[in-house]
């Protein structure tokens, strides 16, 4: 054999290409019944009563829709530039799939004699990964609906770039105020601080709602669904799309959804960590491989209670005008978060100076 | 201006205040409308596990009822046509032939008899014009169709089926409607 | 040859493939998307180099932001192969000898400059991790970090009077 592959780590690229397909297939299930769940949130908020004729409660709803979708017929607009039209659905999903690297899932196993870590990697940038991972989704929009050749869809995508990019300037400021306090962008050390500290949201109230309202606008979704305002701009960005295409652009929402939840549970909700429940004793007691479980679980239940949030706040409140959102992104969420991270900064700085100007 | 109704109301211009301008108690308040709706009764009906009970004096369907031995009671005498006011039914009379006593109850019988249930209004005048307690409103309504031809019901549509033959069925599309014999 | 090195020339050529192609699609949008696909392969040199923080503000700075702006521009001005006028024939002269003029000036400027002694180090160097480039930035270069940061607020402020003018 060669020396290259020699001396390369057989069980780590195993045990990441093992993760790696678990957290997609996951992510994937998660964002199938992210769709059923959308649906019954959405009847009992109505007072109806959702799915429920395909398997019990409607369980296999999401599976019926899937097979519809994938035996539609697919059609490619003749005028439209049909590289670019491929390209960004999958787009779309690449970069909502993308996202869930650097989440950390849970501790670490030790199973087979290895320390197995659940998180794919636990790079020192973690934060603006996601970031960086966030703003190329906009080209996944933006390549769809003008490879589309429709002026609708070409309206659509420029507002849904237009949107996502001024509230990821919110977003990011926000996250620097949540920065200073942790000293460090790898998601994995945030959680730590929290599991031996408090959650993050206590010290940084305005920041999480700062950063949640961002994540709103940037998953797309009401009360900022600007993009696929269906009495405004017929379909949105997806309006020629067709069959899987049109499923990937739909899924990719809620793949979205789903790790936006996961990085505002890791971010400022302690996220691994079992609330109540001091870890490092209870993995001494019990074994760390139940610890671990216990805490993707812990984790699980954080995200889908964001996630019913994201429902909740979708049948509640309804859609923006234009110059409101744009409003509230640029005079209102910039400035407060500007003052969040200056207020921070002071507070860090005299707690520095142990209470002294 | 002078309101037009008594329950006319003036709505207020009046510049928001900051509690009203930030946006979020409202939203809050919103939220909470929404979260009590989701332990509210449902209205809705699992229809076609549950129906809904019609009222009693729902007319649906008719049926072309036979007596006790299972011989159809129409004579074909034509009164229910002639008080139909939408002129749904049409019929063709036949004469009953020596050996058929034990399907017709009288000499004359009905060869073809069809609703066309597209004009029927249901209004139960023929149920009121038959001498023969022969057609009757069911309480079941016409289904779905494709064709507007299948929406002309012939004999083997409206017949009901035969109490000595089939004891179930004729039970079940009897219904609680039937004419009762005095 | 390692990992690195083939993920170094597999970069570098993805890096000039899709530098020319930007220069020679006749789209424009598809030349912004090439040039996407550039700075993704420049990320990776980046990455190569140890240097996370810069190829990810490589990313989101200049694909996740600045490359928006100008899709915005191209896809609402429309422009098409067919719309674009014929440039002159001596603008297009001019426009080689330029250029050709430049590129002499680069390769002078690089044949005489020491580059052997000044390899980077594949994954050795960590100037590049946002630690210590926070440390530098604010301990060695204060004064220009803060210059520059006061140009960009006066270019914003500059902006926001040219917008507000009516």
């Amino acid at each position: 054999m060669h020396p290259i592959l020699l001396a390369m780590d057989w069980g780590l690229l195993l045990e990441k290409a093992v993760l790696i397909t678990i957290i997609i297939s996951v992510s994937l299930l998660v964002a199938m019944y992210e769709t059923w769940g959308e649906r019954k949130i959405a009847a009992v908020i109505q007072d109806r009563r959702g799915p429920n004729r395909a398997g019990p409660g409607g369980l296999f709803q999401p599976l019926a829709d899937g097979l519809k979708l994938f035996m539609k017929e697919e059609i490619i607009p003749t005028s439209s530039s049909r590289m670019l039209f491929v390209l960004g659905p999958g787009l779309a999903m690449l970069t909502a799939m993308m996202t869930s690297a650097v989440v950390p899932w849970s501790s670490h196993f030790d199973l087979f004699g290895r320390h197995i870590e659940l998180q794919i990697a636990d790079v020192n940038i973690g934060i603006l990964y996601i970031f960086g991972v966030v703003s190329m989704g906009v080209y996944g929009i933006m390549i769809g609906g003008w490879a589309s050749n429709n002026k609708f869809s070409l309206l659509a995508a420029i507002r849904g770039a237009s949107q996502i990019i001024s509230y990821e300037l919110a977003m990011g400021i926000s996250i620097i105020a949540l920065l200073m306090l942790t000293g460090s962008l790898s998601l994995k050390t945030i959680v730590e601080q929290q599991q031996h500290g408090v959650y993050y949201v206590l010290w940084q109230p305005l920041g999480f709602l700062i950063f949640l309202v961002c994540a709103f606008a940037e998953c797309n979704r009401t009360p900022f669904d600007l993009s696929e305002a269906e009495n405004e701009l017929n379909f949105g960005y997806h309006q020629e799309y067709s069959s899987m295409k049109l499923g990937f652009y739909l899924f990719a929402e809620y793949v979205n959804m789903f790790i936006s939840s996961a990085v505002m549970a890791t971010l400022y909700w302690g996220g691994y960590d079992i609330p109540f429940v001091n870890d490092t004793a209870f993995g001494q007691a019990h074994g760390q491989n139940l610890l671990a479980i216990l805490q993707a679980v812990s984790l699980f239940g954080k995200v889908i209670i964001f996630v019913f949030f994201f429902m909740w706040v979708r049948w509640t409140i309804p859609r923006f005008r234009y110059d409101q959102l744009m409003r509230l992104g640029w005079n209102v969420l910039i400035p407060l978060s500007l003052v969040n991270m200056l207020v921070t900064g002071f507070l860090i700085l005299l707690h520095q100076n142990n209470w002294h100007f | 201006m002078q309101a037009l109704t008594s329950r006319a109301k003036r709505v207020e211009r009046k510049p928001m205040t900051l509690w009203e301008r930030l946006y979020l108690p409202g939203i809050a308040k919103g939220m909470m409308i929404t979260f009590g709706h989701i332990f509210k009764r449902k209205p809705t009906v699992n229809y076609p596990e549950k129906t809904r009970p019609f009222s009693p004096v729902f007319r649906g369907l008719q049926v072309l009822n036979r007596d006790e031995e299972g011989r159809e009671r129409c004579t074909a005498c034509g009164l229910c046509a002639v008080a139909c006011p939408a002129e749904a039914i049409t019929m063709e009379a036949a004469e009953r032939l020596p050996g058929e006593e034990h399907l017709y109850r009288e000499e004359k019988y009905a060869a073809k008899y069809e609703i066309n249930m597209l004009r029927c209004i249901f209004c139960g005048l023929c149920e009121e014009a038959c001498p023969k307690d022969a057609v009757y409103l069911s309480e079941t309504f016409a289904p779905a169709n494709y064709t507007r031809k299948g929406f002309i019901y012939g004999k083997d549509e409206l017949l009901i089926p035969d109490p000595v033959k089939q004891p179930d069925e004729y039970a079940k599309a009897l219904g609680a409607r039937a004419p009762r014999p005095k | 040859m390692g990992i690195t090195q083939i993920l170094f020339w597999f970069l570098s050529v993805l890096a000039l493939i899709s530098a020319i192609l930007v220069v020679v699609s006749k789209n424009p949008v598809h030349s912004v998307l090439w040039l996407i696909l550039v700075f993704f392969a420049i990320s990776g040199h980046y990455i190569l180099l140890n240097a996370q923080f810069l190829a990810i503000v490589n990313l989101i700075v200049y694909a996740g932001a600045i490359m928006v702006l100008f899709l915005f521009v191209f896809m609402l001005m429309n422009l098409n192969a067919d719309t674009e006028p014929q440039k002159n024939k001596w603008l297009k002269i001019a426009g080689v000898i330029a250029s050709g003029s430049l590129l002499l000036v680069l390769v002078a400027a690089l044949k005489n400059a020491d580059m052997k002694s000044r390899l980077a180090e594949m994954g050795g160097g960590n100037i590049g991790l946002i630690h210590n480039l926070g440390l530098a930035l604010f301990n060695d270069y204060v004064i220009p970090f803060e210059i520059s940061s006061v140009l960009f607020l006066s270019a914003m402020v500059g902006v926001v009077v040219i917008g507000k003018k009516e």
